[in-house]
């Protein structure tokens, strides 16, 4: 169960991609981070991702998590944005037989699930893809 | 000068056609097809709701404006389907576009009028320069009850518009409201499908006050009908605004550029404003572009726009509103489209 | 350090154990391992459980489990670190032994899964990857290893099929070992029609859902021989190593760095090499698991394991044989118990135990046990003397 207060505090990274680029080598870190995982730096500058990137593998789930029973089946994908850092994602809007590796993805907004009949609505990003 | 400094559309990319309802409730497809002036409607996808769609329509508005998210100073979200009853949509949408936290944040709802509402309240704020900029939203997934004639109409789609005072490319040349209370349509609280009454939504209803608010702008400007390069009217069906058109003098040619039904069906909060994103889309400088909503409940607001150069310079930084109506399509049948909208019982 | 030995293992049955709560399963394989090693005392001991508390809603479980041994006060600890708990406790236990605090050690691990139903199970095994940045958006593990499925497929050519002989081998490992979960053969024609899980992977390249419990004794060498144990069976390489626990922060997503780290730590502690080992247990969660580690692991080059198990090399008549217990697929996956049990198979192979899957003059093994999609990796080797 996804409570208020947890759902929250991921908005920025959620809603706009918000991520850490070290301040020393350049690593960008999604969700941001104190450390830096390649150069131990822990300056790190606030950046908005690219909102389109490159599908680096995917998979169609069949068996679903209870909380997405009602949408399966559905794509997810890892998604390679601005050539430095990866995300995973459902990757909406397409014919499985369409999907490949290393066709373009864009990011958009979805209603990622509800918490039962009242809980609260969470969004989060998904990629689109194009072509 | 105030007015338009970006616009942009969304509209989901999932189709159902009108023969697919037609054939799961025996309805005459043909006589729908013509009395509707309806060919097929949007769907939302599961994962879309007003707010996503707004999001992404206001993603488009602010990448053809151009301009720092963090100086919109307010957030309108016009809709009768906000996902929650209590909490606001705006909120959201403005965290999502970064326009958070220094603002000014709120929901409309007037049926299909709460887009325009949005607009109206938007501008007139930042004409009377109460802040910069402001983006205001219509957008609806709208439900029709299984079977009901709405459920042929009733869809999904996105507008928004950022009202400014510099980089305008469309200024408000004058607004004009009107309104009585009637009671055409309605949903009442902690009911999934709204009400309507029949044939009573439109003379009473949608011709009366799209011709109070269109006649009384076009008083109010000294106008003719000739004047307008485009006009724009609330379409819950093809037939009504070509209708209302005809009565209020102006030719199929004016209305044609923002006519978009018949290919995505009634979107409710978001029909007139996507059909004002169509017609920007195609719009010269110096022409000048009229608009209508209806809202049941009910009521209309009208603008009148006058287009200038900067059009030009936006248009293209966004995708435009007939690329996304006649781009990528998915279309469901109706035990999809039933699954993908709630319609089917659990137990 | 003190060279440390395994002078006793036991393990009961494996499977849906309807009747046996976490507790009772974990107590008999303990003292299966106890009574195998013929000491009346332990000194301290070690659990590896992913999520009781999640599959049973049981924390705490150090001290029940001392408790329903038998073994209070002794020093007793339950270790986490998702599917290679097991793997983990062992490396605990010779950690305490080698150092010199404790003397016997019982090392276990124990999961008792089928106490929740399916999309609960999912759930709880879900929790290995990151919550916030992959399950949020409705991954499952099946998934996760399906987006590497895809990946080696893409880089390497690794074929669907290559992929389903993993499944078959280890079943054919499995028809010969009584403990396994699933003792039958399959073809590769059974695991290309089974359900798609998660497109790649079907419901035959899956390791199953299993209650179940293992343990073993670790002491001193020196005191194992004073036991007269025989053969002696040494720890002689102990390798430990974590990564980024989601798949999608890895350079590559086929390459499993915490796995490669850990043999590359153990084969430096044990002064052996790839060439050297006879046997080997891995942690085949999925079939393309076994592929990708048995790259890092040094047995074969980057991108070659799909194309060594279709070549037979990873059989139990081939070059290095490949979980020849039957691995999680056949013989089960009560997640935190895996670890030890592929420690079982070393010794059950050292003592020429193995029946009809006997490796002939086996007397270098070595075990992989995995966390989430390789965000942790603990590899040991042994060795027969």
């Amino acid at each position: 169960m996804l409570t208020p207060q947890r759902y929250w505090r991921e908005i920025p990274h959620r809603y706009r991609l918000e991520a850490g680029r070290c301040k020393k080598c350049g690593y960008v870190a999604f969700p941001p981070r104190l450390v830096c995982p390649r150069c131990k730096n822990r300056e790190f500058e606030s950046v908005k991702l690219k909102d389109e990137g490159e599908i680096v593998s995917y998979t169609i789930i069949r068996v679903p998590p209870e909380q997405f029973t009602d949408q399966a089946p559905y794509v997810i994908g890892i998604i390679e944005l601005d050539s430095e850092v990866k995300i995973l994602a459902q990757i909406v809007d397409c014919d499985f037989d369409d999907l490949a590796i290393g066709k373009k993805a864009k990011i958009e907004l979805r209603k990622i699930r509800t918490e039962g009949e009242s809980g609260i609505i969470c969004y989060g990003y998904k990629g689109i893809l194009l072509e | 000068m105030t007015g338009i400094v970006g616009y942009g559309a969304y509209i989901p990319r999932y189709r159902i056609k009108v023969e697919e309802i037609a054939k799961v409730w025996g309805a005459d497809a043909p006589a729908y097809k013509k009395g509707l002036m309806l060919e097929e409607k949007s769907v939302p996808f599961p994962d879309q709701d007003t707010i996503t769609l707004s999001v992404e329509a206001s993603k488009n508005a602010l990448q053809r404006a151009d301009i720092d998210p963090r100086e919109i100073g307010a957030v309108y979200v016009g809709s009768e389907s906000h996902p929650y009853a209590v909490k606001p949509s705006g909120t959201i949408v403005a965290e999502a576009v970064g326009a958070n936290p220094d603002c000014h944040c709120a929901d409309f709802e007037f049926a299909c009028k709460a887009g325009t509402e949005a607009m109206y309240v938007c501008y007139g704020l930042v004409k009377a320069g109460e802040f910069k900029y402001g983006l205001a939203v219509g957008a609806d997934t709208s439900q029709g009850a299984p079977g009901d004639a709405l459920e042929y109409s009733a869809s999904a789609g996105a507008a928004a518009f950022i009202f400014g005072k510099e980089k305008v490319f469309a200024e408000v040349e004058a607004t004009y409201s009107y309104m009585s209370d009637t009671p055409d349509f309605w949903r009442r609280e902690y009911q999934y499908y709204p009400q309507h009454g029949g044939r009573f939504t439109g003379e009473q209803a949608y011709f009366k006050h799209i011709l109070g608010a269109a006649r009384g702008i076009i008083e109010k400007t000294n106008a003719q009908p000739e004047d307008f390069n485009h006009v724009i009217f609330h379409q819950p069906n093809g037939k009504f605004p070509l209708k209302v058109g005809k009565m209020l003098g102006f030719s199929r040619e004016q209305i044609e550029a923002g006519l978009l039904v018949p290919k995505i069906g009634n979107t409710y909060s978001g029909s007139s404003p996507l059909g004002l994103t169509a017609v920007l889309d195609i719009a010269k400088s110096g022409e000048r572009i009229l608009i209508v909503s209806f809202g049941s409940g009910a009521g209309s607001d009208a603008f009148i726009f006058r287009v200038t150069e900067r059009i030009n310079e936006v248009r293209d930084k966004a995708p435009k509103t007939r690329e996304m109506i006649d781009g990528k399509k998915f279309y469901v049948d109706y035990g999809t489209y039933a699954k993908f909208r709630g319609k089917i019982l659990k137990g | 350090m003190r060279e440390v030995a395994i002078i006793g293992v036991g393990m009961n049955e494996w499977g849906e154990l309807w009747e046996k709560p976490l507790r009772e399963i974990f107590v008999e394989a303990a003292l299966l391992a106890i009574d195998d090693a013929g000491v009346k005392r332990i000194d301290s001991m070690y659990v590896g459980s992913m999520s009781s508390g999640l599959f049973v809603g049981q924390e705490h479980i150090a001290s029940l489990l001392a408790d329903y041994l038998g073994m209070t006060p002794i020093p007793s600890a339950r270790v986490e670190s998702a599917c290679a708990s097991g793997g983990l406790a062992l490396r605990q236990g010779f950690i305490d032994v080698a150092s010199g605090m404790s003397e016997i050690v019982l090392v276990g691990g124990v999961e008792k899964m089928t106490d929740v139903g399916g999309g609960e199970a999912t759930f709880a095994l879900g929790t290995a990857a990151d919550q916030e940045y992959e399950c949020y958006h409705g991954v499952t593990f099946p998934g996760l290893y399906a987006l590497i499925a895809k990946a080696h497929m893409h880089q390497y050519g690794t074929t669907r099929e290559q992929m389903a002989m993993v499944a078959v081998k280890n079943h054919r490992n499995g028809s010969k070992n009584p403990a396994a979960q699933y003792p039958f053969e399959i073809t590769v024609d059974d695991v290309l029609k089974s359900t798609l899980v998660a497109d790649p992977l079907r419901l035959l390249d899956c390791s199953p859902i299993t209650d179940g419990a293992a343990a073993a004794v670790l002491c001193p060498v020196e005191l194992a021989k004073k036991l007269k144990k025989d053969p002696i069976v040494k720890i002689i390489g102990s390798g430990h190593a974590t990564d980024f626990t989601a798949l999608h922060s890895k350079e590559d997503i086929t390459w499993p760095a915490a796995t490669a780290k850990a043999a590359e730590r153990a084969y430096k502690m044990s002064e052996k090499k790839p060439g050297d080992i006879d046997f080997v247990e891995v942690h085949d969660c999925f079939t393309i698991a076994e592929i990708c580690v048995t790259e890092a692991l040094g047995l074969f080059e980057k991108g070659q394991g799909g194309k060594a198990v279709e070549k037979g090399l990873t059989s139990l008549e081939g070059k290095i044989p490949v979980n020849t217990s039957g691995g999680l697929k056949s013989k089960g996956h009560p997640v935190g118990a895996t670890g030890i049990a592929q420690v079982i198979e070393v010794v059950k192979q050292f003592r020429e135990e193995a029946g009809e899957r006997q490796v002939k003059d086996a007397k270098i093994g070595m075990t992989q046990n995995m966390g989430g999609t390789g965000g942790s990796c603990l590899v040991h080797i042994f060795e027969k003397e």
